[in-house]
């Protein structure tokens, strides 16, 4: 029974990291790069839920798209003004300026907000699922978290697939320069998907501290450095991997915590990133693309 | 290699040059100088440490006609995860301050009381102590968190300052000559929370949540898990984590629930504190937490339902319910003042300004003294005296810089703090 519990809260976690590993995925598969900011933008997102439902009384869902909007405007202007003068750049450029708009975001918040913990008000108000006579419990915000991550997930898949955006995005990540002289506008489709990469990430931050409800200036951080191993583990630009390798991460990171070591659950968890990285560099769901020469 | 060695030579000179201007600085000069820095100081820190500043520097102006001043230089969180501590703490010395000045101060002396923020940050907390320096700070009142007083207890000792913790519970935080406490060692904490838990006969099966990566928590646990020995109750699981993975408590909870454990201790400070009641009640865990100092403060938590902390025990020496007149007429100024009822690190912070006070009347200290001097006298005159404070009556100091008083317990009751 307790295996069960375990494995319940590891999916719990797990959703998590699959709902921060899909922002981070798509930005990758599309734009080529690692958006490190992916974590961060998280964290305001949860800020704007708690500043708008504590603070002002709105409906948590009114206070979502709120969410959504405010962080799909920052999305697009970070990308606007700190990645597209580095388009041509290297990616280790891009990269360090990834890891510097963290930062900013971080200290920012730490400045509006200080650095005092805020206990946030779960948004997902439905009752909990119990099992056996309470023996297990299931939170609603794990099953709405894993619906949520589900549907976000084949909502994305299609979009990608079916969308003239989507075919857009497609090509550009296949290779920029002959999808400009095809007609389409690169900058605009990196944006396009910045937009829906950063407004992902504030559902994600909402689901995120409903579950954990403490909000930092650093609570994106951790979190989105685990989602990012989520991501190379399930295969970083594949859709279905992310949210296969998030789940995966969770289960393995609590039931190190329950059997191994609840101290060392981290350092397995990042010792997964070295193996996979060793042994399948794509990942499991990644495809090999092999360079034309 | 020469040019080198010259231009060290020209640093270390100018460096020793720098510092014994500052030390006859704050020695000799009036206290109009002293005002200017501590507005300066104002500037730096956050808007909660203004009052006092405002304040020190008014009573300082006062303070010419007199003996001088006597500048106490504070630390603590006063914004952050632990701000809870660290503004109670700047709160109680500055009500201490306040009487004193208006009994006519230390041997004739005005006191001066300035309170810098250090974030809950070792770091942070060596600037807040230099920028103390540079006022002129005579003795340190501090740090209230142990990792921030064991950084700044290094430079003390380097600078012969005295200094008195208020809440700085790890051992290593009186290591040096010159560092003192007010509040319980975590061992003596670890191990009077096993005898109480004992003697009470409150459990039978226990659990413990600690953080690894914390000197305070895990010390606790440390002496709490030995202890546990000679009680007759016993320790069924230990979860551990770190301060890098302190939002899932999920598998340290479903493991106590397992063992079936009747009370859960929590040698961990209230933040985490607050998400593990969250996560026990979600996962339907009816157990009875028992905490130490580090859980005082859970009920300021913004926006956490208070109502998950009814019936959690903490081990504090301080209960703002109990009735002698000190703490009575302490709990009524403190209200007034800050609108809220005071913690134990309000209690502490008083007690740090009296026993101060206790300790430069014996050892007869005036404001021409060397910070170096006043260090000797007063660590000298530390082990002299008994001072009936807030958190214990009769409390006397051996030179190992850890105090002799009785532990006390209390219960959250209908959201306050009740004596047990």
């Amino acid at each position: 029974m307790s295996f069960i519990a375990h494995l319940i809260n590891g999916i719990s976690l797990g959703s998590v990291y699959a709902l921060i590993a899909l922002g981070y995925t798509m930005v990758y598969g599309i734009a080529k790069m690692l958006n490190f900011a992916h974590g961060d933008v998280i964290m305001i997102g949860g800020y704007v839920v708690f500043v708008t439902v504590s603070g002002m009384g709105l409906n948590p869902l009114l206070s979502i798209i709120i969410s959504m909007a405010a962080c799909t405007v920052l999305g697009v202007t970070i990308e606007r003004v700190a990645y597209r003068p580095l388009r041509g750049a290297s990616p280790l450029a891009v990269l360090i300026t990834a890891i510097g708009v963290s930062y900013f975001l971080q200290n920012v918040a730490l400045l509006v907000f200080g650095s005092d913990t805020k206990a946030f008000t779960n948004v997902v108000t439905l009752p909990n699922l119990e099992l056996f006579d309470g023996q297990l419990v299931i939170k609603s915000v794990t099953i709405v978290t894993v619906i949520v991550s589900i549907i976000i997930m084949v909502g994305l898949s299609l979009f990608v697939k079916k969308t003239k955006i989507g075919r857009a995005m497609t090509a550009v990540s296949e290779d920029q320069g002959a999808a400009q002289l095809m007609g389409i506008n690169v900058n605009g489709t990196i944006a396009v998907t910045f937009a829906i990469g950063s407004s992902l990430a504030a559902v994600a931050g909402v689901l995120l501290c409903s579950a954990y409800p403490s909000l930092t200036p650093y609570t994106g951080s951790m979190p989105g450095i685990k989602a990012f191993v989520a991501a190379v583990f399930g295969g970083i630009g594949s859709i279905p991997g992310a949210f296969i390798g998030g789940i995966l991460l969770g289960v393995i990171e609590n039931l190190s915590k329950a059997y191994i070591s609840s101290q060392l659950a981290d350092a397995i968890v990042f010792s997964i990133l070295i193996i996979v990285l060793l042994v399948k560099p794509t990942g499991l769901l990644g495809k090999k693309i092999q360079e034309k020469v | 290699m020469k040019k080198k060695m010259l231009s060290l030579v020209l640093a270390g000179a100018m460096t020793a040059a720098m510092l014994t201007g500052c030390g006859s600085d704050a020695g000799t000069e009036t206290s109009d100088a002293g005002t200017e820095t501590s507005d300066a100081g104002a500037e730096t820190s956050e808007a909660a440490t203004e009052d006092t500043t405002e304040e020190s520097a008014d009573t300082a102006e006062a303070a010419q006609s007199s003996g001088g001043t006597f500048k106490i230089g504070g630390i603590g969180p006063l914004t952050g995860g632990a701000a809870v501590y660290g503004i109670a703490a700047m709160n109680g010395s500055q009500i201490a301050v306040d009487e004193i000045n208006a009994a006519g101060g230390i041997n004739g002396m005005t006191v001066e009381l300035n309170f810098q923020d250090d974030e809950l940050d070792a770091e942070k907390s060596i600037n807040a102590y230099n920028a103390l320096k540079d006022w002129g700070a005579q003795v340190l009142d501090g740090c209230v968190t142990s990792a921030c007083s064991i950084a700044v207890s290094a430079k003390t000792a380097e600078d012969q300052m005295f200094q008195l913790t208020p809440s700085g519970s790890a051992v290593e935080c009186v290591a040096n000559d010159n560092a003192f406490r007010i509040c319980f060692s975590d061992p003596n904490q670890g191990a009077a929370s096993a005898q109480y838990i004992g003697e009470n006969g409150l459990a039978s099966k226990v659990a413990v949540i600690y953080d690894s990566s914390d000197v305070y928590s895990s010390g606790i646990y440390e002496k709490f898990a030995a202890e546990a020995a000679n009680q007759s109750f016993e320790i069924v699981s230990a979860g551990a984590f770190t301060a890098d993975n302190k939002t899932d408590f999920s598998v340290q909870l479903q493991q106590a629930k397992d063992a079936g454990a009747e009370l859960v201790f929590l040698p961990i400070y209230y933040t985490e504190a607050s998400l593990i009641l969250t996560q026990a009640a979600d996962m339907g865990f009816d157990v009875t937490f028992f905490g130490c100092d580090g859980l005082d403060g859970i009920l300021n938590v913004e926006n956490f339902d208070t109502s998950l902390a009814e019936g959690v025990m903490l081990l504090t020496p301080f209960a703002a319910d109990a009735t002698d007149d000190l703490t009575v007429k302490f709990v009524t100024t403190y209200n007034e003042k800050y609108g809220e009822t005071p913690n134990q690190f309000a209690a502490d912070g008083y007690d740090v300004i009296y026993t101060i006070k206790a300790a430069a009347e014996k050892a007869g200290i005036t404001a021409d003294m060397s910070t170096e001097e006043i260090c000797a006298a007063l660590s000298q005159a530390m082990t002299e005296i008994s001072v009936d404070g807030l958190t214990g009556e009769g409390i006397t100091w051996d030179a190992s810089g850890e105090p002799t008083k009785a532990p006390k317990a209390v219960v959250i009751k209908d959201g306050v703090y009740t004596a047990m």
